[in-house]
């Protein structure tokens, strides 16, 4: 425990850190309101990463959560423009988001393909799928109604609601993931498959928990990009999959599964998020934008492998609740 | 290319003769991509107006249902079939139809290409909606229009690779020594993603406290950065324009995040492209490097060494007239 303690400590130094680098060039960019700002423009990636957290956790990936989010934004447009009232809106998103994971869960589970075989797969089937609907056309700003847009701007208490939702949402997976058995059998089956089997855990049936749970995420998400950004098209949030799965390596997440935690994986992906805005602003080259981004990875990456225990007994506290 | 002259002139004859012996009517077939997409018809609103203007022209609108070379070469067998005077084709590949398009230049069709062209084998000329160096001048136009005192402007791009925009961008810094009160302060790129050019055009608005424009001469980054203007409360300060399609901008000029921004004109490009099938086939003008062919009220184009011509510069859309367009494209 102390050891992922201070993996996170790290990561709040380097965060800190970086922060200082970024406000010596631009100092506006530290002030209060632009880093709620900041927080705000990350939140999708957040929300994105935690799905991710669970399904790495549990020895998977899903490279289908941006095609999730696009489509199920997609879909959230589609039903505006037919005068869905919202909630049915949000409700139907995270429906959907949720079935879309279940697919990817059911293959995995019931036909034991890889994941990254599976996702690769859906990710290219969702996409196809939102032309299919669509045949390319956009959905733009004039085409959505004023509520569909305003509400994750909406403000309250400082804040506006998506940050607020991705607040919430981090504070519920925090307590699923140390407070519940299904929490604890991501570790478990992550950490030692065949001890988890023997506890048991299905490891099956963990891993499509874990892909629902993201697809949910991805799907609530995709309403939140495609409302915050007043665009849907075939294309959005293309190449997205790949910056939450670099804000989970980043965050700590073992990406063979078994290690990680909540609070790595949202500083992971605030790492990133702050990377993305600071850029803009601090005047490097774009041309030098992308090999940065990618240091920071690598960097990252290799920091959390020198870290690396492979000593770690996973399932001592599932040991003494079953 | 000698051959391709021969064939030219030849079917320019030819057709001289077709016109004289069918007497009247002149039928000049404008092949699109598909039917149904609302930019082809415009363009074909455009044809009927040329249509009309020349008296003795019957446009056959036609093209396949969906967007395949195939199609459309059935579609051309059929016109060959016909015995139209001219063609002129939005092609769905370069290669493709250049034997059909060569079969029925054999035949003494007059073909041209708009829009999306043939390769040169398969067309007598290509028209093309503008060129860069009038795209260039019209973005930087657009924004310099609305500030008379000038001021702080910033190109949002699509990616660090992507020609068209590198070449519109070069064409603009070019021409920017006419517009001396418009101070290009930087160049972002937003990779065409929403959300990169979203966050691209708020670092703008943040390093440069009094940018009065973002100039974005791609789809994806006028419409981002007219939310991200008008997410931090920027309308009427910091004017977004550039290159955009009317159906996607409509709501952003309705704002005012966007006073005008300018793309092809489906209409004129109708328009042009039967006036010139019509005097190519008239004998009137022949296809070849360094022609002038003139195209009604739009004026007159020169071809170039590939005999491809520039029909215009892009045309303005702005509150008074994009709410007709968005439903064209």
């Amino acid at each position: 425990m102390s050891l992922l303690k201070s993996r996170e400590a790290i990561l709040a130094l380097a965060m800190l850190l970086l922060l200082a680098v970024i406000a010596s060039r631009f100092p506006g960019f530290v002030a209060p309101r632009n880093l709620a700002g900041v927080f705000t423009d990350t939140s999708p990636l957040i929300l994105l990463a935690l799905g991710q957290m669970v399904v790495i956790l549990t020895k998977c990936i899903d490279l289908s959560v941006a095609a999730n989010l696009a489509l199920c934004g997609m879909i959230a447009a589609l039903m505006d423009g037919m005068g869905v009232p919202l909630p049915l809106i949000l409700l139907a998103v995270l429906a959907l988001g949720a079935a879309l994971g279940a697919a990817n869960g059911a293959l995995v589970w019931l036909l034991g393909i890889p994941s990254i075989v599976v996702t690769l797969g859906t990710m290219t089937i969702y996409r196809g799928t939102i032309f299919l609907l669509t045949g390319g056309a956009w959905i733009n700003a004039h085409q959505m109604s004023a509520s569909f847009k305003a509400f994750p701007r909406a403000v309250f208490l400082g804040l506006p609601v998506m940050a607020w939702i991705a607040i919430a949402v981090v504070a519920v997976m925090a307590v699923v993931m140390t407070r519940t058995p299904l929490g604890r059998a991501f570790y478990a089956v992550g950490g030692n498959p065949h001890a988890a089997v023997y506890t048991g855990i299905s490891v099956g049936r963990t891993q499509f928990a874990a892909f629902v749970i993201a697809g949910a995420l991805a799907g609530l998400t995709g309403y939140l990009w495609v409302a915050r950004y007043a665009v849907a098209y075939v294309d959005i949030a293309g190449g997205f999959e790949l910056d939450v799965v670099a804000a989970c390596v980043i965050g700590g997440i073992a990406i063979a599964g078994g290690a990680g935690t909540v609070a790595g994986c949202v500083m992971g992906a605030l790492f990133l998020g702050i990377i993305k805005n600071a850029l803009p602003v601090v005047g490097i080259s774009p041309f030098w934008q992308m090999a940065i981004s990618g240091s920071a990875i690598l960097i990252a990456i290799a920091f959390n492998a020198r870290k690396r225990d492979p000593g770690r007994i996973i399932l001592k506290q599932a040991e003494h609740r079953t | 290319m000698k051959l391709l002259k021969t064939l030219m002139t030849g079917a320019a004859a030819l057709s001289l003769m077709a016109t004289t012996a069918s007497a009247e009517e002149m039928r000049i077939a404008l092949v699109v991509k598909a039917l149904g997409i609302g930019f082809f018809e415009a363009a074909n609103k455009g044809a009927q107006e040329a249509a009309e203007e020349l008296g003795d022209v019957e446009i056959i609108y036609t093209g396949p249902t969906d967007t395949t070379a195939e199609g459309q070469i059935e579609v051309i067998n059929s016109l060959i079939a016909q015995r139209v005077d001219a063609i002129a084709i939005s092609a769905n590949d370069t290669d493709a139809l250049v034997p059909t398009l060569k079969k029925a230049m054999d035949r003494g069709i007059t073909v041209i290409s708009w829009d999306s062209g043939v390769a040169p084998e398969g067309r007598q000329m290509q028209l093309n909606p503008s060129s860069s160096p009038l795209i260039g001048n019209m973005i930087i136009k657009l924004a310099a229009d609305h500030l008379p005192d000038g001021g702080d402007v910033a190109v949002l791009s699509a990616t660090t690779t992507s020609t068209n925009q590198n070449v519109w961008i070069e064409e603009m810094n070019k021409v920017a020594g006419d517009y001396p009160n418009v101070n290009v302060v930087a160049t972002v790129y937003g990779d065409d993603l929403a959300d990169k050019s979203y966050r691209e055009a708020q670092g703008l608005m943040q390093t440069y406290p009094d940018l009065k424009a973002i100039i974005a001469p791609t789809s994806v980054g006028i419409v981002a950065a007219a939310q991200a203007v008008t997410d931090a409360g920027k309308i009427g300060e910091v004017n977004v324009t550039g290159l955009g399609l009317p159906s996607e901008m409509a709501g952003h000029v309705e704002s005012g995040a966007s006073e005008s921004f300018a793309i092809w004109n489906p209409i004129d490009l109708g328009y042009s492209a039967t006036m010139i099938a019509y005097h190519l086939a008239k004998g009137d003008a022949t296809a070849e490097p360094g022609a002038t062919i003139p195209i009604g009220r739009m004026g007159e184009v020169t071809l170039d060494e590939n005999s491809e011509a520039a029909m215009a510069d892009p045309f303005v859309y702005d509150a008074s007239n994009v709410e007709e367009f968005s439903s064209i494209f």
